[in-house]
């Protein structure tokens, strides 16, 4: 992990304030973004991958905050930036594409204003000018009869355009990071392969990276260049994609990939992880995840591990892998 | 599209519109709510209907207040004769027109009657006009409402376009009519509040019927044979309970304020009467020289008025998810 | 869209139909013969046999609706009892009055509400919203008479800013026209806070938000559009309390308007003058439904351009 780093999330931490407690949905997550390449973080839902990106985009709303940890943009910190020049960040240097096409586009204003408005907002051109870049960039993402579709209103195009039009809209001033948070979730597979390769190409022409927010190990392993798997809060594992699926380290990890049904594989009923995750407010003393693993020894109910090095680049936070002392980032 | 026209009809109907503006007061405590279930069901946790009570108690300190007002406010109609200090009746040449007081707290008026007894008084007529012609009104809206969502076909087409036709006219002018074919007096108000107000329940009862009419339970009732009456009446109508329950603390201000204005108008109900509304308009005449005699009563419906609607709101976020998603 | 319009347009129709109808069998099951409530119990029977053929009122009543519908097609409401002067011409009289009255209310009722609303919604939960929000309450909850007679008393009485009564000049209207719009300011300012803080929960105030859009950009930008669609329906309804309330204020603040006018035909008995004031109103009632309706339809392209 030498190449440039362009954003770097240390530590971070980011609490729910609810009446019944505070709720440590990110508890001391780091993930390193290096350029032009794509980052997959993968957990069930409500591991707290939806709100690291969030708390990155400082999007996350009341009752949620960020209490503590540094985001760092291109050896910019951008953890405590005011609102003003958090909005000149967002969208512009950082952008982020969302789960749900169907009504993530404002209904009321047909959908080439409202990327238009994206460029008009960051960048000093003409209001032709934007139009014409809005045009190119349908013309990119795959929008057939991009000059027509600028005036279309989201009611109007299916669920893969819209989503392609979203894509455009985080693309279009040329971010360096874009955070896309389940961004195929909604589509149907075929839409789904599509939009994965739109994106790889469009990481790797505009030299973009992406942060894939999923929960499909499948798209996991199709696109992403280095993966996060995500629990209760914390990173239970990380590695690069061949690696975290040739040498998988965490029980966790390998209850996720056991789970995806296989094709040449004969089986009864699909694999499942036993018991649910667990709430937040009441974590076991030990490790996280130590109610349901299998494998879990005495020890794992009274402490919790640190991230251990478990090979190249690859960190595991299980007793197990202690021998490989801490994984140093 | 279908959502638009629902809560266009929705919107159309007069209480109804009084529900549809006042989502307002349900977002502080509800949205809170909702983050903290969002919040909760990440963990895998259920809120019981008794954490949702409690946080809107918390919150809602002002619902909780109001019913306390409005309690207070029924006992001291219920004991006027204790409560008020004079006869609400009783006139005295020598203290007309007498400024508020030791001895009259809210003056006299130009009869010498004591203003703070009237209005004590005054609220037994307030709160029986809240209650009953309600009441009355909305048992008509409901089967009406029940009849039209359930039959479907030309029962609903029928009922409907009579709710159009009620719920043109302005209200106020609905009532005039109707107090002018019988003639003024508290009793004719009371008709006239019954017949006009029904057709806001009508419409909310009858889209909540078309709904629930397609659930499992009533298609499972269906099924086995129970009879039409028992459905509407023992499945449907209990399940749009909590919405009329809402909708009922929201009519009862409006009743209150309907028969205000027509007495004030001078077409409700007559002297000696203590009604706050004739109050007013018979205090009116003193404004510049005696202006608590009008604007005591006022602040009387300000407050009952009030009262029921901020109890109104505070119910709808615990009872009624049904309003709240419109 | 067109075929919604008309459909629309039709519905009205009965509706309309209906009004008259609901109107005119309510007032003519008035207890008494009208002529003689018109002239009194000591004229000669003849007389008033006579006068009640001149008048068509020994027809079948369902003749005497046809004919009352036909004429007010054409315009004709009849003659006043009391005035002896035509339905139609005494309305026009005191419609203009009415007219300014709701405009104006209107136009503080929505300054008001709107610009209140908007500001509560942006400090959701805040002191200046549990403010506004208390004042919208209280607003509503306030009689229409109450109202009329504080500010009589301190704008006109006390610091005589404003004549006390009359509609004849600007200063005149002031006071009526905030009376009658602080009302319905109340209701506005509670649903476009309403709105404005549901639409705040979308998915795409997050997108715009995620575009580099700051707080204020995304509510005027984006939300204000969205939630105030419902709003413009709000608009109608607003018509028809106004016009309720007109009533009242026209009536506190001798404003001679179609409201007064209703209330002298219930004290004068004048059922003609009654039924016209009655049914016109409700006519613009509905009009004004129509309006807001196509209104929506315009300006939602969800529904402008189908889907």
């Amino acid at each position: 992990m030498n190449e440039s780093i362009v954003l770097d999330i240390r530590n971070l931490q980011s609490y729910f304030f609810t009446a019944k407690g505070e709720v440590p949905a990110v508890d001391g997550v780091s993930i390193q973004v290096p350029a032009g390449k794509i980052i997959g973080v993968v957990g069930e839902s409500g591991c707290g991958k939806s709100m690291t990106a969030m708390s990155v985009m400082g999007l996350l709303r009341y009752p949620g905050r960020v209490v503590g940890g540094t985001i760092t943009l291109d050896g910019r910190d951008i953890t405590h930036l005011s609102p003003r020049e958090l909005s000149k960040v967002r969208g512009n240097e950082i952008s982020m594409i969302f789960q749900e096409p169907m009504t993530s586009l404002n209904p009321v204003y047909p959908v080439g204003k409202q990327v238009q408005e994206a460029i008009l907002l960051h960048q000093k051109v003409s209001k032709a000018e934007a139009r014409k870049r809005v045009v190119d960039i349908f013309q990119a993402v795959g929008i057939p009869e991009p000059e027509k579709r600028y005036y279309s209103y989201p009611h109007q195009l299916s669920g893969g355009l819209r989503q392609r039009v979203m894509i455009g809209m985080a693309m279009v001033c040329r971010p360096k990071v874009m955070i896309a948070d389940e961004p195929t979730t909604a589509l149907d597979v075929t839409i789904e392969a599509q939009i994965l390769r739109l994106m790889k190409q469009l990481c790797s022409e505009q030299g973009t990276s992406i942060i894939l927010i999923t929960h499909n190990m499948g798209v996991v392993a199709e696109v992403c260049d280095y993966v996060y798997v995500m629990y209760a809060g914390k990173v239970m594992e990380q590695a690069e994609t061949f690696e975290l699926f040739e040498r998988t380290g965490h029980p966790y990890t390998q209850g996720l990939l056991r789970s995806i049904p296989k094709l040449d594989e004969k089986a009864d009923r699909l694999y499942t992880i036993n018991g649910v995750v667990p709430n937040l407010l009441h974590l076991p003393e030990g490790c996280s995840f130590c109610t349901r693993c299998s494998q879990a020894q005495k020890r794992c109910f009274k402490e919790r591990p640190d991230l251990y090095k478990a090979g190249e680049a690859h960190g595991v936070r299980c007793f197990q892998y202690e021998g490989g002392g801490q994984l140093d980032e | 599209m279908a959502d638009v026209k629902d809560r266009q009809n929705l919107a159309e109907g007069k209480a109804a519109a009084f529900v549809e503006a006042d989502k307002t007061e349900i977002s502080n405590t509800s949205r809170q709510v909702k983050i903290e279930q969002d919040v909760s069901d990440q963990l895998g946790e259920e809120d019981t209907w008794r954490d949702q009570l409690m946080t809107l108690v918390r919150q809602n300190k002002l619902a909780a207040f109001s019913a306390v007002v409005i309690g207070l406010i029924i006992l001291a109609a219920i004991f006027a004769p204790v409560v008020a200090p004079y006869d609400y009746l009783a006139q005295s040449l020598t203290d007309r027109l007498k400024d508020p007081g030791a001895a009259h707290w809210l003056g006299t008026d130009e009869l010498g009657r004591d203003v703070l007894s009237r209005i004590i008084y005054g609220a037994r007529i307030s709160l029986t006009i809240g209650l009953v012609p309600t009441l009355i009104s909305m048992a008509i809206g409901t089967i009406l409402g029940l009849c039209a969502g359930f039959y479907g076909g030309k029962t609903d087409f029928i009922i409907m376009r009579l709710a159009d036709v009620m719920l043109a006219f302005p209200s106020l002018l609905l009532a005039m009519v109707v107090m002018y074919t019988m003639g003024g007096g508290l009793i004719n108000i009371f008709i006239a509040l019954s017949l006009v107000n029904w057709a806001g329940t009508a419409r909310i009862v009858r889209s909540q019927t078309l709904s629930l009419k397609e659930k499992e339970f009533v298609e499972a009732a269906r099924s086995i044979g129970v009879k039409k009456w028992t459905i509407m009446f023992r499945h449907i109508l209990p399940n749009c309970i909590p919405s009329l329950i809402v909708l009922f603390t929201l009519n009862i201000p409006s009743a209150i304020l309907s028969e205000a204005s027509l007495s004030f108008l001078g077409i409700g109900a007559q002297p000696p009467s203590a009604s706050w509304g004739l109050m007013v308009v018979r205090g009116k005449k003193y404004l510049f020289s005696e202006p608590w005699l009008s604007i005591a009563p006022s602040v009387a419906i300000m407050i009952v008025v009030l009262a029921f609607n901020f109890l109104g709101d505070g119910l709808r976020d615990v009872l009624d998810p049904y309003l709240k998603e419109q | 869209m067109l075929n919604r319009v008309a459909k629309r347009i039709i519905i009205s129709i009965p509706v309309l139909f209906g009004v008259m109808l609901a109107i005119f069998i309510m007032l003519r099951l008035v207890p008494g013969d009208p002529v003689t409530t018109m002239l009194g119990e000591h004229v000669n029977p003849a007389v008033i046999e006579k006068i009640s053929r001149e008048m068509g009122l020994d027809q079948p009543l369902y003749i005497q609706f046809f004919k009352y519908v036909a004429n007010a097609l054409r315009g004709d409401f009849g003659t006043s009892y009391r005035l002896n002067r035509n339905v139609t011409g005494i309305i026009l009289e005191a419609f203009p009055n009415t007219v300014k009255l709701s405009l104006l209310a209107a136009a503080v009722a929505w300054l008001i509400g709107i610009v209140s609303g908007i500001v509560a919604a942006i400090r959701q939960n805040k002191i200046l919203d549990r403010l506004f929000m208390g004042g919208a309450l209280i607003g509503v909850s306030m009689p229409v008479f109450m109202t009329a007679l504080v500010l009589q008393y301190g704008f006109a009485f006390k610091l005589k800013w404003f004549p006390v009564s009359g509609f004849d000049s600007v200063q005149a209207m002031v006071l009526p026209a905030i009376v009658l719009g602080w009302n319905s300011a109340g209701s506005i300012a509670r649903m476009t806070r309403s709105n404005l803080v549901e639409v705040m929960q979308n998915d795409f105030i997050r997108t715009a938000r995620a575009k580099g859009l700051r707080e204020h950009g995304v509510i005027i930008g984006h939300a204000l559009k969205n939630a105030m669609l419902p709003v413009i329906t709000m608009m109608a309804l607003q018509l028809s309390s106004m016009l309720s309330g007109a009533v009242l204020t026209e009536s506190v603040f001798g404003v001679p308007g179609i409201g007064r006018l209703a209330v002298n035909a219930i004290e004068n008995r004048d059922m003609p003058l009654l039924q016209g004031t009655v049914i016109f109103t409700t006519i613009l009632v509905i009009l004004g439904n129509l309006i807001a309706d196509l209104l929506y339809n315009v300006l939602d392209p969800r529904i402008r351009e189908g889907a």
